[in-house]
């Protein structure tokens, strides 16, 4: 085996838990019986994997808003990692966008800071759970959206 | 987090495949091999993503499945950086705070890259950030299962692939043999460690920075 590229492209979280979820769905289509055996492997990383996807911003995101997210965020200069990880984390304090973005201190102002936190959470679907003002409806609502 | 990585690779389809897309059968080889394993150099993969191309097939005396050269991307758990993430702490021991994503264990945070100043507590087995304040130390402590978001500082590949009398250092695998499964039960190394930091503001337990 040989690897020709280490590092062809970048994927959102959204692009693996899309591929992900689309595989799974068409496994299960296409029967277990003949075809699964000897892919385990592939099945514990898949469950593992969408397991922890389904938990972060990704799984709430869909084509339209990333690209919606990646015109509203040209603007601010940001780097192609700066803008993966705020797509795949959706900061909501001025603490995480310092994380996020490298020097923030010099390439952006508290007004720009104050700004980027506004569009993201505008652009970018927040969990129901902390948008839910009472804790019981939020489960409910998680566990809807699971399912 | 992920990243796509283009391979080349001769995947062996068995006779008793013949009847299926030969792109279909091949996507299911590669993923038999390569699913949940670690590449050196090049991260844990999870699934293909796509097939770039196929060269011709071939059929070999003495073997009646077709050999076929593939041309595909993969996608792969390789963080760049000083990305952060978000995980799990598994538990704590004396050589830090080891942290799980549930698909990927081996993340280790040492006592010197945790906030300071950091005590481990022998007696509960684990870390805490005595965090001062104005009306004194307050200890915070990294309990298991809590979330913690860290910043990856660096990354260890170790070769577990079996040696041979000469020290041959590529994984250069035949294709058609699969990695032995009881590689990973002998040696407990891991062949791709994390190494994490918290030791910057907003990093470790979200608890920490909510309120």
């Amino acid at each position: 085996m040989e690897v020709k590229n280490a590092n062809a492209a970048m994927l959102s979280n959204y692009e693996v838990f899309k591929l992900l979820t689309d595989l799974k769905e068409q496994r299960k289509d296409s029967g277990k019986s003949k075809n699964s055996t000897g892919q385990q492997n592939l099945n514990t990383i898949m469950y593992e994997t969408l397991k922890y996807l389904s938990k972060t911003p990704c799984s709430r995101q869909n084509p339209e808003i990333v690209k919606e997210f990646l015109t509203t965020m040209m603007p601010h200069k940001l780097t192609k990692a700066e803008k993966l990880q705020l797509l795949n984390h959706r900061p909501q304090t001025a603490v995480e966008i310092q994380l996020m973005v490298e020097e923030s201190e010099e390439r952006l102002s508290e007004e720009q800071i104050e700004e980027l936190i506004h569009t993201v959470a505008a652009v970018l679907p927040g969990d129901p759970e902390q948008e839910n003002a009472a804790p019981a409806d939020a489960e409910m609502g998680e566990a809807v959206e699971q399912s | 987090m992920f990243v796509l990585v283009e391979m080349v690779d001769t995947v062996r389809i068995p006779p008793w495949n013949f009847q299926r897309q030969l792109n279909e059968a091949i996507a299911e080889e590669l993923n038999k091999k390569l699913a949940n394993k670690v590449v050196y150099n090049v991260g844990l993969c999870i699934c293909l993503y796509d097939i770039t191309k196929l060269d011709d097939s071939y059929i070999f005396p003495g073997d009646g499945a077709s050999h076929t050269i593939v041309h595909f991307r993969y996608v792969v758990f390789h963080p760049f950086l000083d990305e952060i993430l978000l995980g799990k702490i598994k538990y704590c021991s004396q050589e830090g705070v080891h942290v799980t994503m549930g698909f990927f264990d081996d993340i280790l945070i040492p006592p010197e890259s945790l906030q300071q100043p950091a005590k481990f507590d022998e007696a509960e087995q684990v870390w805490l950030w005595e965090y001062e304040t104005d009306e004194g130390a307050h200890d915070l402590y990294m309990d298991q299962g809590e979330d913690i978001r860290f910043r990856v500082t660096d990354e260890i590949f170790v070769d577990t692939s079996p040696t041979g009398p000469a020290t041959a250092d590529l994984p250069a695998q035949p294709p058609t043999v699969p990695p032995p499964a009881e590689e990973i039960v002998e040696k407990k190394e891991a062949p791709y460690t994390l190494i994490g930091t918290i030791c910057d503001p907003g990093l470790g337990l979200l608890s920490w920075w909510n309120s």
